[in-house]
């Protein structure tokens, strides 16, 4: 299904514009050279020979020396309503992941209350249709109000319109359960997505087990919380033949027995966030719980290689950014007693840019192939540059140099990973569903960079 | 020297300033009037978020020997328990302008944290399972007392290595001075990785008798309904340091307080080899010696070395 038929979005106007002299990736459809983009009725109507694009009276945005990419799309994050609205909603997440260059993102359901009921999803639906930025979408829990024992009712749940499953922040304990999910998914369809761990191995523990907990003095959660879990969905995927997602994908092992599970031809995606793609638990020594302290932990250097390796060979299909905003007062306290997440819908792309492209460890064009590989696991239509297809764009500058938060953020919470970091490549414009949906101030439209 | 926040942040030098320093100290300690007028009219804030009995009752004494002006918090009772927030309350006692905030709470980097939100210098008296610096520096001022260097003399921590923030302080200490470490006890309360802090590991007292001095940890009684260990009987069969396993030539420690017949037998603890009074009055000078530092060491004069009447108790009412 196409983006605005599954999500929602604030309508707008169709953008009319041209991106002249734009360098235009796009690997999935096969696009990698200058263009001038002509954007009519917020489609993409050609891709001209470098100033050759007719712009008819609309707008032009000289992008010579930029770079057009399909817009990203996020099958994580955490816009916190109902509930807890300090720290997010519809309008600031949504203006978040505008910012970062998503056309699309996908809502988690662990609010409070959980959105575990029809009128929970259609009330949220009517939000964004309201305030959207981007077309979001919103999973419903798989059990009622998290708490794991008794399903969601699915299948009104679908037909009110959740994009799929999820009790993301905990784990579904009770492999009955998981696998009475598993058999309902076929009725009611629903990709249901997962966070893996176990609590009985994870115990307390706040960070990565190894040589820093020990040397820190916090307590551990080891790998195989994360990995045994995921060997268990993925035999129980596989007995039911259903569609699971794992999220946040964080340790070597789990790499291991997601690859094996799907050369196995179990239905499983994956997904892997930027700040385990880019940092280690060497920076947990600075017992800094805004910057590292999440869910599942930052691991070894070992664990992040794998990932990149799982990001290369496709068996993590995309980027999802976990963003959970929390307000300062949550994170100003000491490590153990600071609530888990960090955002990163706005820097995404260019901490990815930053740490893994510059230094020459995976190539541009496969992040950017990951950085919109999170819609296809829930069904939506990956968003390209195709001639004809709906204006899904993000207009980088590739050395576009900023420190993140000097500006401040869109999002209403600061706990960014990236804050205070430098980071090189910076959205300009972000186009989603057809329509403008972001414009970096500096950058104004109209006017010759 | 700020701030003692953690030994893994001090170099050598930096201990053997203050166990120098708590040697002068202890020459104090032998005179009639204890006291010193080093800190007088600045203020030593204690601050404990859990309960403690020498640490708090030794650097309040500390304080009280510098003439330091003392105020003591203790979470029960205090606005803590109207559900104010850390950075708050230090928001709170820094408004009385302190030079000092010593602070114990059951959180690793609370220590950091609040040397981060106030002007005063900060001590950690004990941050979660993190650190606790001055019992570490305590317990390298006592060994160097008996064996006048810890160069190359091998110490064994025996016992909950997990749950101990001693264990993770003294380990650093020893190594900095030049000690080598091994690590002993259960497998279940060894933390996985501590050996890349260059320690060795081993789940038997069997070698016990390499060690030149053996630091014995408090087993707490809740580690067995956790499964850490089947049984404190079995623990104490397995792991106990007793006459039997030690060696007469071997030194004896402990951070107190004890389960006697469950890390130690009482009979160890009782023993002319063991140090634990030792540690209690070194942790006096010594903490003394860490105020100091903090807080006058930027300043020439020394308390007491300096020759006649440098150190003299100054009469109330004069100047010092």
């Amino acid at each position: 299904m196409s983006l605005t038929e599954t999500l929602d979005v604030r309508p707008g106007e169709a953008a009319n514009l041209i991106l002249r002299q734009a360098t235009v990736l796009d690997p999935v459809a096969g696009i990698d050279g200058v263009h001038d983009v002509v954007v009519r009725d917020g489609r993409i109507a050609e891709l001209a020979a470098p100033g050759e694009g007719d712009a008819d009276g609309a707008e032009v945005v000289e992008a010579e020396g930029l770079h057009a990419f399909p817009a990203f799309f996020d099958p994580h994050v955490h816009l916190r309503t109902p509930g807890q609205e300090h720290k997010e909603d519809v309008e600031t997440g949504t203006r978040a992941a505008a910012a970062g260059g998503y056309c699309g993102i996908l809502a988690m359901a662990n609010t409070s209350p959980p959105v575990s009921t029809a009128a929970d999803v259609a009330s949220l639906r009517e939000q964004a249709r309201a305030g959207a930025s981007v077309p979001v979408g919103f999973l419903a829990t798989v059990t009622r109000g998290m708490e794991g024992k008794e399903l969601t009712e699915m299948v009104e749940l679908r037909e009110a319109g959740a994009v799929g499953f999820t009790d993301d922040g905990l784990p579904i304990q009770s492999a009955r359960i998981m696998r009475r999910a598993l058999q309902y998914q076929r009725l009611c369809g629903g990709t249901i997505a997962l966070h893996e761990e176990d609590p009985e191995l994870s115990g307390d523990g706040v960070m990565h087990e190894g040589p820093v907990s020990a040397a820190v003095g916090l307590a551990g959660i080891p790998s195989v919380s994360e990995s045994t879990m995921i060997a268990r969905d993925a035999a129980l995927a596989a007995y039911e033949e259903a569609h699971i997602h794992v999220q946040h994908v964080s340790a070597a092992e789990s790499v291991e027995i997601l690859r094996a599970a799907k050369a196995a031809g179990v239905q499983v995606s994956a997904e892997a966030s930027p700040h385990h793609l880019c940092l280690t638990d060497e920076e947990v020594r600075s017992l800094d719980p805004q910057r590292f302290k999440m869910n599942p932990p930052l691991r070894r250097e070992s664990d992040r290689q794998a990932l990149i390796e799982g990001l290369r060979d496709g068996t993590l299909e995309c980027v999802a950014t976990d963003h959970a905003p929390h307000q300062a007062e949550e994170k100003e306290v000491p490590f153990e007693q600071a609530a888990m997440g960090v955002t990163g819908l706005e820097t995404a792309f260019a901490a990815l840019h930053t740490e893994l492209v510059l230094p020459g460890t995976i190539e541009l064009g496969l992040l950017v192939e990951r950085m919109a590989g999170g819609a296809a696991p829930f069904g939506i239509e990956r968003p390209t540059l195709a001639l004809g297809s709906e204006a899904n764009i993000a207009l980088c500058d590739l050395n576009a140099e900023w420190t993140v938060g000097e500006d401040g953020y869109e999002s209403r919470s600061q706990n960014s990973w990236c804050a205070g970091r430098t980071l090189t490549g910076r959205v300009l414009v972000t186009l989603a569903a057809g329509q403008v949906a972001f414009r970096l101030r500096s950058f104004s439209l109209g006017v010759a960079a | 020297m700020k701030h003692l926040l953690a030994i893994e942040q001090l170099q050598r030098e930096e201990i053997e300033a203050i166990l120098d320093r708590a040697e002068s100290f202890a020459e104090v300690g032998r005179r009639d009037i204890k006291k010193v007028p080093t800190l007088r009219g600045r203020t030593v804030v204690t601050l404990f978020y859990e309960s403690s009995t020498r640490t708090s009752s030794s650097f309040e004494l500390a304080a009280k020997r510098l003439s330091a002006d003392l105020v003591s918090v203790k979470a029960a009772g205090s606005s803590v328990d109207k559900g104010e927030s850390l950075k708050d309350t230090v928001a709170t006692l820094s408004a009385y302008d302190p030079a000092a905030i010593v602070i114990r709470h059951p959180y690793a980097g609370a220590a950091q944290m609040v040397a981060g939100w106030t002007e005063a210098s900060v001590v950690n008296a004990g941050d979660g399972k993190h650190e606790h610096p001055s019992q570490a520096l305590l317990d390298v001022y006592t060994l160097r007392r008996r064996l006048g260097s810890l160069e190359g003399k091998r110490i064994w921590i025996v016992g909950d290595v997990l749950h101990s923030r001693v264990a993770r302080s003294n380990l650093l200490a020893f190594q900095r001075m030049g000690a080598e470490v091994t690590v002993c006890g259960p497998p279940t309360l060894i933390p996985r990785g501590i050996e890349e802090l260059g320690c060795e590991v081993s789940h038997s007292l069997d070698r016990l008798g390499e060690a030149d001095v053996v630091y014995a940890l408090r087993l707490q009684q809740e580690r067995m309904t956790e499964s850490f260990v089947p049984s404190l009987r079995e623990y104490a069969a397995t792991f106990q340091v007793d006459t039997r396993r030690l060696n007469p030539r071997q030194l004896l420690m402990h951070p107190g307080p004890v389960n006697r017949g469950v890390e130690l037998s009482g009979e160890a603890i009782d023993s002319p080899q063991s140090l634990m009074t030792e540690q209690v009055a070194a942790g006096l000078v010594v903490r003394m010696a860490i105020l100091y530092e903090l807080l006058a060491g930027g300043e020439r004069p020394a308390p007491v070395s300096d020759g006649e009447g440098a150190g003299r108790p100054t009469p109330i009412g004069q100047p010092a």
